[in-house]
């Protein structure tokens, strides 16, 4: 049989080069080709991830929303997991622009936006870069921005459930480092149980990075080992640490994303990203040929965050306690810090009369552990 | 190593300086160049059949390589600039090398080279800016020296283990780093991501003139060359490869052997310190966790398969940095996951480590009597 009319003979003959020189007419034959699939109207968005896409964490939860866009028509995507926060993840960049032709980028990991997304988004003013983390200001280029969710409002109704289900009255957190973003769930997860009974502590360890299995692992059976009975976690992956209390008997609250997977029975409930509202809200505007936005921000009410459904474990009473909390935050302007407001060391952090809601910047600047946590920032 | 044995074996051929073998050291030369070649061809085999087993094309895998790696200016400025690095952090393992040493704790040397290089910038700022980067080298290179000296001290001295005390030092290293960066050395305003404070655009080393090259490279490829001639064309570097041939001979013939081996750990900790004040003098332009990287680590992997020898550091560092520079589009075009050039890198390193037992074992590469 001869070769039928070729449905693309392009394509048979850029395979056939490539595979039988690999020189360099096949590249530069193949660079054009590539220029020519980008042109087409199809969006193509690049995804980047600093760890595994199957972490059961913070890189999954971006992965599922990419996961759901890929469904949509016109549209793209392309995926790089475990890009290191160096010069590595600039060059990623570059080649998902030059080589694939994205015009939309997500480089997730916070410490990808300074200087290596500013320096692409310099580079090629006509791709739109937008970046998980909230660290976007008006001194940056027009085609950068940022995105981010209030998950404390999650981590507080982690609190409540968790202030329910305890019988030791002593729950734990595990943490990655001493920052402000990880000091409003701490802080978070505390006042919620403590809104249930003011007599119980939270026992806080911070492991020192964001993906440290090992010492999550150590974390963990030595808050097992004390008595706590429930335990959280911000750091990367909270698979160890909910695999870990799952084999101690004591109970979890995720973070990230569901991990009730690893944890049928002692699994509660968890604070979850909800990446995919965001990202439709960009893809969207693209294809609408509008402007997106540099600075979007949005916590539960605005569905940037969901908590995982309850698990076999939360009573009754404890659905319904932290249901009607749920729906007073969605009503909006709902303050988990409200002074009067110590710190564990007794100095007052929120003064009475005082109360700061989930978007007042003071609370970005945050560098205390409330009274009822033991632990230390430094 | 193979020097050594090269030097034993020459008494028994000796009636054959007689007629001496013009070729013989075109051969030899030869041989070093054809072992690796034939070993990244057989890694290459047995990456292809792991690929089938995986149900992908391996013709599509190694045509995505070189277009990710080499194809376009992109692409080889990519993979130079992923180079560049490893050049300085595998010379940390090679020079000691010579005297037989095992030293694995070069990341410990790019993290404080790199603090150092940043805390000497931040009282210097808005002095003229080639000398705040000629002290910003030298204070990078002599932290990285001096804490590989460590190990070198405790080696020559004491007699400690090199490999181990070079990795634990190495995450002491590290540990030290990260308490300093969000302790001491902190920049208040970096709230969730600790650094220090920056050095300063005026002080930030720019692209190679003329390219959108990483400085780190020009710098890495005269080291690696001044190292060659320090190793291969100097008494000092004779002495360091006696040392590492026969140590008993060594001390017989009166070498300073703890002074050699402190030495090369100078060199070779400079090396690696000099990398992390590039990496902070060129990509970061502050100190913070971005600097611990892995670059370290890597370069034991660069040095190996360049079997020690510096001026093969450079094509090697070329061939992993594409590697790396490609891992991106595989992962994107062919949906492999990121651990695959994890793997192809773990053929390579297999087969060049095998290939080196074959070093002086093909009759036809050997010295020959002229009939």
């Amino acid at each position: 049989m001869t070769q039928s009319s070729g449905a693309s003979p392009g394509f048979s003959r850029r395979t056939l080069l490539q595979s039988a020189g690999l020189g360099t007419a096949a590249a530069a034959l193949g660079a054009p080709m590539i220029s020519r699939r980008a042109r087409g109207a199809e969006l193509v968005i690049g995804f980047i991830y600093v760890g595994p896409k199957d972490d059961y964490g913070y890189n999954q939860a971006h992965a599922e929303a990419a996961a759901v866009l890929k469904k949509m028509p016109g549209i793209k995507i392309v995926e790089e997991e475990k890009v290191p926060e160096t010069d590595d993840v600039a060059k990623t960049m570059q080649s998902m622009i030059e080589l694939d032709g994205a015009t939309l980028l997500f480089p997730t990991s916070f410490g990808y936006f300074d200087p290596y997304m500013l320096k692409m988004a310099s580079k090629y003013p006509s791709v739109q870069f937008r970046h998980c983390g909230g660290l976007w200001t008006s001194k940056n280029p027009t085609n950068t921005g940022s995105y981010f969710g209030y998950i404390g409002m999650a981590q507080y109704l982690n609190g409540v459930v968790a202030g329910f289900t305890s019988k030791s009255k002593k729950i734990g957190f595990v943490a990655a480092k001493p920052i402000p973003q990880v000091l409003i769930n701490v802080n978070s997860f505390a006042l919620g149980a403590r809104s249930v009974d003011p007599s119980i502590t939270t026992q806080v360890i911070f492991t020192g990075d964001w993906s440290m299995p090992v010492k999550e692992a150590e974390a963990t059976n030595s808050l097992a080992d004390q008595g706590i009975d429930v335990v959280t976690c911000h750091v990367d992956g909270p698979k160890v640490l909910v695999e870990t209390a799952e084999r101690r008997g004591i109970y979890t609250c995720g973070y990230h994303a569901n991990q009730s997977a690893l944890a049928p029975k002692g699994y509660l409930t968890g604070a979850e990203w909800n990446w995919i509202t965001v990202y439709k809200q960009f893809v969207g505007e693209m294809q609408a040929g509008k402007p997106l936005g540099n600075f979007v921000r949005g916590g539960l009410a605005e569905g940037f965050v969901k908590t995982s459904p309850y698990g076999p474990a939360v009573s009754a009473a404890a659905q319904a306690h932290a249901d009607m909390v749920k729906a007073e935050i969605m009503k909006g302007g709902f303050s988990v810090f409200k002074g009067p407001l110590k710190d564990n060391k007794g100095n007052v952090v929120v003064p009475a009369g005082k109360s700061y809601v989930e978007t007042a910047i003071e609370l970005e600047s945050m560098n205390y552990l409330v009274e009822g946590v033991n632990g230390s920032l430094s | 190593m193979s020097s050594a044995a090269q030097v034993q074996g020459q008494p028994t051929s000796s009636p054959a300086t007689a007629a001496p073998d013009r070729f013989y050291p075109a051969r030899r030369a030869l041989e070093s160049v054809v072992g690796p070649l034939a070993a990244l061809l057989l890694s290459a085999i047995g990456f292809s059949v792991f690929l089938l087993v995986l149900g992908k094309s391996p013709t599509d895998f190694f045509a995505l390589m070189w277009k990710g790696a080499f194809a376009s200016t992109f692409s080889l400025d990519n993979t130079l600039q992923r180079a560049a690095p490893l050049l300085l952090t595998a010379l940390c393992v090679a020079v000691p090398a010579q005297l037989g040493l095992v030293i694995i704790g070069g990341e410990g040397a790019v993290v404080l080279g790199g603090l150092a290089a940043t805390v000497i910038a931040l009282p210097l700022n808005g002095a003229w800016p080639p000398l705040v980067q000629v002290a910003m080298a030298i204070a990078g290179a002599a932290a990285g020296a001096g804490w590989i000296a460590i190990t070198g001290l405790l080696r020559a001295r004491r007699g400690i283990n090199e490999t181990v005390a070079s990795l634990v030092l190495a995450y002491i290293g590290i540990a030290l780093f990260n308490h300093l960066v969000e302790g001491p050395l902190r920049d208040p305003a970096s709230l969730n991501k600790p650094s220090t404070y920056g050095i300063g655009d005026a002080n930030m080393l720019g692209p190679l003139p003329g390219t959108d090259l990483h400085p780190g490279l020009a710098v890495g490829v005269v080291a690696c060359i001044l190292c060659w001639v320090l190793i291969s064309r100097t008494s000092l570097g004779f002495s360091m490869r006696v040392t590492g041939g026969n140590l008993r001979a060594a001390q017989l013939q009166g070498l300073p052997v703890q002074r050699l081996i402190i030495l090369a750990c100078l060199i070779g900790g400079g090396c690696a310190g000099l990398a992390g004040m590039i990496e902070v003098a060129a990509v970061h332009g502050r100190a913070n966790a971005s600097l611990i990287a892995g670059y370290g680590y890597a370069g034991i992997l660069i040095a190996f398969l360049s079997r020690q020898n510096p001026l093969a550091i450079i094509p090697m560092s070329v061939l992993l940095g594409g590697i790396g520079a490609a891992g991106g589009l595989l992962q994107r075009r062919m949906d492999l996951p990121d651990a695959t050039v994890q793997v192809l890198e773990g053929f390579i390193f297999v087969a060049i480590l095998a290939s080196e037992t074959m070093q002086g074992r093909i009759a036809w590469f050997q010295p020959r009597a002229r009939g």
